[in-house]
């Protein structure tokens, strides 16, 4: 029997599952306690699994992702929550600079067996400074692994693999995902955290994303086959290391590329996953590789504004629309 | 202004349809390019065209019988030969001309170099012609020119989907194979073989120990892809010894026999459903062992599967046929006009054979050749026959 859980919910359920087996685990970060989180994927747990387990922590960054690594260090299995993306900025020395290099630093006698939960994405007219989508540039530093759940069961079981692995991993849930809801398949109980996922085969196009941008992405290839134009989706779901193996197959049998990424272009993780896709299938290609991304605006406040700058269904379709039948 | 006829492709061939065009109005063409495909009685047959030129118009109409040598398409060759010399038409097309020439010469110079560019070198015109790295990768495996395609991708650059629409704009249903029609060209082929040539034959019985010996040893060092059949070796040793004897090798017509200066080795190869087709392998005589296997399955694949081409049916200038395994002990074959030789291998049997003056059992093949008395005769027979044999017995030598 298949159960139905929102996203938010999935999240939730993971965090139980990974306290209750294994007392190295714990979870901390502004508001996660009392409060039960800023997004209420922590609601009910302080009450359910104690305070020392589900832990509030001063509003400073920098110290509790500073406290997450020692804690590593020490030997327990912390997952540490940063209320957005936006606030890591505040603690990118400590994650740059100590989560991802001291096992590099100590030739392996430490390990920072991390996990960093953090909200990311707009959507919610939270304006310019709380509407990032920095994921990009934590996947450009050696050391991280960086993943981006995007469906219900990828937030399900990610986690339990995350705090599994022995090196720092950072797990970005985009904000507007959390209320989505979806099947769990009851065969399912772990998932991998290495490769990318085809999330709808085509033959035409292969449209390329992650995270809160795959809704949509699905919804342009829908609205791309009333038009007869098959579009192959691919979900990254790991952001570093990249699956090109999974991406370079699918456009070597497409041969046309549309990246779907809501970090501003410039930069950006469409331009690292473009790059590495001319460097290897360069001769399949048939059309250049388009990318849709934000526009190069601070997110605005505005709500009409702010879906402007961001990717679309329709914006994402005209793309893809242009490389198979191009405008000569 | 030039036509392009529907060729003749066999002895007996009197007409075929046009079923599907390679090419469209406007295409350049080169010698050896593909045209267009024929629908033959020896099934669909992928014909060339021998001239330089733009296709000026495509006259037959699709899936109509014609006569051979009707006319099938215009062809214009162009006022302007192409480049003697490369250098002097590459240097007459140089888009960027020094800016002393940017005067009112320079609209002259790039209409008429245009085409003079083209043909001069691909290599130059590919390099200026806007096309996908995918079209581009097409075209080079396919021998397309970029250059003649019209491009539908963005600035009108060519896209893969404009390599595929220059054949698909014509096409008519194919028939598939006709093994009626294919009995009876064969048949109306080998009446007139046996009423005008007069046949002699000879025939010599080869031990073939040593060469499957040596065949043992040298596929045992190829991968099982590249492994050769015994058929190659009797490919190579017949090509060989024809290339020696040039009364057995060429085409006989208006009552005269003109030796070929290569060997065409025409190979009889069994069609499923019955029937009978002998493309050529060209220059046989030049290719090693490796090289005929590889023509050979190609060539059998072909025939097999389609896309024979006009050239390999009929520029066959002697043709060898093997029963195979499960054939006779001898053939006594028929000739193919206007070829004036064939030779025929039988099934390779293990009979008693002398050898050092004993007896044993080895495997043993009778070569046979029929040839045409009004161009050879049975001395020559036998020194041919001979010369095959000593080869055979030298396998490290083909």
């Amino acid at each position: 029997m298949a159960e139905t859980l929102t996203y938010r919910e999935a999240c939730r359920a993971a965090i139980r599952e990974a306290i209750e087996a294994d007392p190295r685990v714990f979870l901390m970060g502004e508001d996660v306690g009392r409060y039960g989180g800023c997004y209420a994927v922590t609601k009910g747990l302080a009450e359910e699994l104690g305070e020392a387990r589900i832990r509030d922590t001063p509003l400073s960054e920098s110290a509790f992702v500073g406290a997450g690594i020692g804690a590593a260090l020490a030997g327990m299995r912390p997952i540490v929550e940063v209320m957005t993306v936006n606030f890591s900025l505040l603690a990118l020395d400590q994650i740059v600079n100590n989560a991802a290099t001291l096992a590099h630093m100590s030739g392996g006698q430490f390990a920072v067996p991390l996990v960093i939960r953090m909200a990311t994405g707009a959507g919610k007219q939270l304006a310019a400074q709380h509407s990032h989508s920095l994921e990009g540039w934590y996947a450009h530093v050696p050391g991280l692994r960086i993943l981006a759940p995007a469906t219900v069961e990828d937030a399900r079981y990610m986690l339990a693999a995350a705090l599994a692995d022995p090196n720092p991993v950072l797990l970005f849930e985009h904000v507007m995902l959390y209320n989505a809801s979806g099947e769990l398949d009851p065969a399912v109980t772990t998932v991998d955290i290495a490769q990318a996922k085809t999330r709808r085969p085509g033959r035409d196009v292969t449209l390329v994303t992650y995270g809160g941008s795959l809704p949509k992405t699905l919804a342009a290839a829908e609205q791309l086959a009333a038009d007869g134009i098959e579009a192959e989706v691919i979900d990254l779901r790991v952001l570093r290391p990249l699956d090109l193996a999974t991406l370079a197959a699918s456009v070597a049998r497409t041969h046309r590329c549309v990246i779907v990424d809501e970090g501003w272009k410039t930069g950006s993780l469409s331009a690292e996953i473009a790059a590495s896709l001319v460097e290897t299938v360069f001769f399949e290609l048939d059309a250049p590789i388009a990318r849709v991304c934000a526009a190069e605006v601070p997110i605005p406040y505005a709500a009409h504004l702010e879906q402007a700058a961001l990717p679309q269904p329709a914006t994402i379709v005209a793309a893809a629309r242009d490389l198979v039948r191009p405008a000569s | 202004m030039s036509e392009f006829l529907l060729p003749s492709l066999g002895a007996d061939m009197e007409s075929a349809r046009v079923v599907e065009w390679l090419v469209a109005e406007g295409d350049r063409v080169s010698s050896g390019d593909l045209v267009a495909v024929l629908e033959t009685d020896k099934g669909a047959i992928d014909v060339e065209i021998f001239q330089n030129g733009v296709i000026a118009q495509l006259v037959a109409p699709l899936d109509v019988e014609l006569p051979v040598g009707a006319v099938l398409a215009l062809v214009d060759t162009g006022a302007h030969e192409p480049a003697a010399s490369p250098v002097a038409a590459a240097v007459e097309a140089a888009p960027a001309a020094p800016p002393a020439q940017t005067s009112a010469a320079v609209p002259d110079t790039t209409t008429r170099s245009a085409p003079a560019a083209a043909d001069a070198g691909t290599a130059m015109a590919s390099s200026a012609v806007r096309a996908s790295p995918l079209a581009r990768r097409l075209a080079a495996e396919q021998g397309i020119d970029l250059a003649a395609l019209r491009g539908s991708g963005p600035g009108g650059a060519v896209i893969a989907a404009d390599l595929a629409a220059r054949g698909g704009a014509a096409r008519a249903a194919r028939r598939g194979f006709d093994a009626t029609a294919m009995r009876r060209a064969i048949g109306a082929a080998m009446s007139r073989s046996k009423r005008e040539i007069p046949h002699y034959y000879l025939s010599r019985q080869v031990c073939l120990a040593p060469a499957l010996r040596w065949l043992e040893e040298a596929n045992a060092a190829r991968g099982v892809a590249d492994r050769l059949l015994p058929a190659v070796l009797l490919l190579r040793a017949s090509a060989l010894a024809l290339a020696a004897f040039p009364q057995f090798n060429g085409h006989y017509e208006d009552e005269r026999f003109t030796p070929a200066p290569e060997v065409n080795l025409g190979w009889a190869i069994a069609l499923r459903g019955g029937g009978l087709v002998a493309p050529a392998i060209r220059a046989a005589h030049e290719r090693d062992l490796d090289a005929l296997m590889a023509a050979l399955r190609d060539l059998v694949k072909r025939a097999r599967g389609g896309g024979l081409r006009a050239s390999e049916l009929t520029s066959a200038t002697v043709t060898v046929t093997s029963l195979g395994e499960r054939g006779a002990e001898a053939v006594w074959p028929v000739i193919h006009p206007p070829q004036v030789a064939m030779l025929g291998f039988g099934a390779v049997l293990t009979r008693p054979w002398v050898t050092a003056g004993r007896i044993a059992a080895l495997p043993v093949v009778t070569l046979s050749l029929a040839a045409d008395h009004r161009v050879s005769d049975g001395h020559a027979g036998s020194l041919l026959l001979e010369d095959i044999a000593t080869r055979l017995a030298e396998p490290e030598r083909l």
